[in-house]
């Protein structure tokens, strides 16, 4: 019992992470019909702003911990925003109203652009941390197996849940997301009416570049060492967490996340750790296989 | 994964990097991982080769023409490490040293028995590399087996009863080595608890600690790489077990105190006796530190894979691989700057010698 209540923390954190990357993919999904591939580069680009800027301020005395962690949360999601903006610009959109395989090729590349990029730039070796939040919770104190939750872990849990909470009043209830959900529906219609649809799009990656930011910020901390390949295998679950939640949702994409961390954890903790993504995406097939819009999905998605 | 395919697939049309050549030169290559996450081995790689070429080229060459080095890049992928090999087949390569993954050795050195390239592994410890290897096969560290068996009889003798965990990636490296442990733990008396594969790449392994935890293992073999032995270690650390780590030569890298910080400490892992402090190698040495580069891990064994190809050639009058492999099997030994070496029949050094080496406060050293 303590041991599957220490692997429903563990699966809980991980599955937070994934969550935490999907609603970029969400969000961008959700306006432009497009699969930002590039989007698990960016979340890199995230943790590697994130680092610089930690030992940036440890260089200048910042050493605070409750201060460090507010300002790099704030340098890095200004700066990837800035490369969220720069890559909308440069590599899609020109590309807007061209057949539907050019943005996504296009995304392709820039993916294996930015990889490579940071590889040259930042060395292909790893890239340490040393703790910076450390301590935690001993939830329950048994005989042979104490289960406890790090700080960091409810750091991640709770920074997950507000970010999912603000970004859905963000999309429900704001001018902004009115004119996101215009857009997503009917691009011309919404020009005619009066939206600017080129800035609501780059509005929308740069919100969704931010998100990636705290995504590769909270990755650095907790896992407290990053190198320029990151972005792909947390790119992949984090798609296909979109995906299984049902993408353009973005309680979707959390619900995804969370039940993929959930499955890969307790496949690992019973059976074995091998298989864990074999385990993962069975549900995934079988998901979509009655659902075939995800969990959260709406019906009317056609796109691809 | 079509996208992985893409990224492999650009990736190799971009491999080849050539330092360019005049005819009269002979090529020969040093192929490894230079990109991904295993990059600071083909950082070493690359280190030791363009060395041994400047001393060779500087001592008047080999037969009296210059050598000149293509690097190849594998990234430690198997399929990556064939086009690799078809290509630096295509520019008329004569001796690789190489590759530096055993997952990439083995295949790779199919392609090159066929173009009839000779291969000389600095680092590939699979027995399957030798075992199965045609005539252009040679490797000049240990096998997996010696290692494995070292390591399993240590074990067993050093804590006897306790509850051990033997986890490995699914490597040819990894698991190949992992088999060996427990073949030779259990022959000497002792079961593992738990022996597990673990999936390579992954940046979190909570579950499976959590799993060591429940089990109480006491001691954990590592068939794997640095990066994820590191990471799991200092996951383990973290949630507070303090079982003993025992890796292999793949954490000879000072990468792996970088991601371990200071939970490895106390880290044991095998590895032949350090050769940077060798006399063979004094000259050499020196010269790598005035370029202020520190000869670890696998920088020396790619310096004598080279060196023996060269000292082989000019004893058989030629750079013919057939040749020059036939001469390194028939003559010896080779003075070269991690000692004397003979080869047998199959290509594997005759004297291994694996001892044990412990991490501590970032730096290794022999027990």
């Amino acid at each position: 019992m303590d041991y599957a209540l220490q692997q429903l923390v563990n699966g809980l954190t991980l599955g937070m992470i994934y969550g935490l990357i999907a609603l970029g993919y969400t969000m961008v999904y959700g306006i432009i019909g497009m699969i930002n591939f590039a989007h698990g580069d960016v979340f890199m680009i995230g943790a590697f702003i994130s680092l610089i800027s930690f030992i940036l301020l440890g260089m200048g005395g910042i050493t605070a911990v409750p201060i460090a962690l507010v300002l790099v949360l704030a340098i890095a999601m200004c700066f990837t925003a800035l490369y969220g903006f720069a890559v909308e610009r440069v590599a899609y959109r020109p590309l807007r109203g061209s057949f539907r395989l050019a943005p996504l090729i296009s995304a392709i590349g820039m993916s294996i652009f930015l990889q490579n990029f940071v590889q040259v730039a930042q060395g292909a070796r790893v890239k340490p941390l040393e703790p910076v939040v450390t301590g935690g919770i001993v939830l329950m104190e048994g005989g042979t197996f104490t289960v406890t939750i790090s700080a960091m872990q409810i750091i991640i849990i709770l920074t997950t849940l507000v970010v999912l909470t603000i970004f859905t009043l963000i999309v429900a209830r704001t001018p902004l997301g009115r004119a996101m959900r215009a857009c997503e529906q009917d691009q011309r219609m919404a020009k005619l009416l009066g939206i600017d649809v080129d800035r609501t799009i780059s509005l929308t990656f740069v919100i969704g570049a931010a998100l990636a930011a705290v995504a590769g910020m909270m990755y650095l901390l907790y896992y407290g060492v990053i190198d320029f390949f990151i972005g792909f295998v947390a790119g992949v679950k984090a798609f296909t967490a979109a995906v299984l939640g049902g993408i353009g949702s973005l309680p979707g994409a959390v619900l995804g996340g969370l039940l993929i961390g959930l499955i890969e954890t307790f496949w690992s903790a019973y059976f074995s750790v091998q298989y864990k993504d074999v385990a993962a995406f069975s549900i995934l097939a079988l998901t979509l296989l009655f659902m075939p819009s995800g969990l959260l999905g709406r019906h009317d998605v056609e796109k691809v | 994964m079509f996208r992985r395919t893409l990224v492999a697939a650009a990736a190799a049309g971009a491999l080849i990097a050539g330092t360019g050549a005049a005819e009269a030169q002979i090529r020969i290559a040093t192929a490894g991982p230079m990109t991904g996450q295993y990059a600071a081995f083909g950082a070493q790689m690359r280190a030791g080769a363009e060395q041994a070429i400047a001393d060779i080229n500087a001592a008047g060459g080999v037969l009296g023409q210059q050598l000149a080095l293509e690097i190849g890049d594998d990234a430690c992928d198997p399929r990556q490490a064939v086009s690799v090999a078809n290509n630096l087949a295509s520019r008329r390569v004569q001796f690789v040293a190489g590759h530096f993954c055993s997952g990439s050795s083995i295949p790779a050195s199919k392609v090159y028995a066929e173009e009839g390239i000779l291969q000389i592994s600095p680092a590939s410890t699979n027995p399957r590399f030798t075992d199965e290897g045609g005539w252009n096969t040679f490797r000049v560290c240990g096998r997996d087996d010696q290692q494995g068996l070292i390591a399993g009889n240590f074990i067993a003798r050093t804590f006897p009863g306790q509850r051990v965990a033997i986890l490995h990636d699914n490597s040819a490296y990894g698991k190949g080595l992992a088999d060996e442990v427990k073949k030779n733990m259990n022959a000497a008396g002792l079961q593992e608890t738990i022996y597990q594969a673990y999936v390579a790449g992954e940046r979190d392994y909570s579950a499976l600690v959590s799993r060591l935890q429940q089990a109480n293992i006491q001691v954990v073999y590592f068939g794997g790489y640095h990066t994820e032995s590191g990471l799991i270690v200092r996951q383990m650390r973290e949630r507070g077990l303090n079982a003993v780590a025992i890796g292999a030569d793949a954490l000879v890298t000072n990468e792996y105190w970088q991601i371990t910080g200071p939970a490895g400490e106390g880290t044991l892992m095998t590895f032949s006796s350090d050769p940077r402090r060798r006399p063979t190698a004094a000259e050499v040495v020196a010269k790598f530190r005035a370029k202020n580069v520190d000869p670890e891990g696998y920088v020396l064994y790619t310096y004598a894979a080279i060196q023996v190809w060269a000292e082989a050639a000019k004893k058989a009058g030629t750079t013919n691989p057939q040749r020059v492999a036939q001469e390194m099997k028939a003559s010896g030994p080779w003075q070269t700057v991690l000692g004397p070496i003979s080869f047998d029949a199959k290509g594997d050094v005759t004297v291994p010698d694996y001892v044990f080496y412990v991490w501590r406060n970032g730096a290794y050293s022999e027990m």
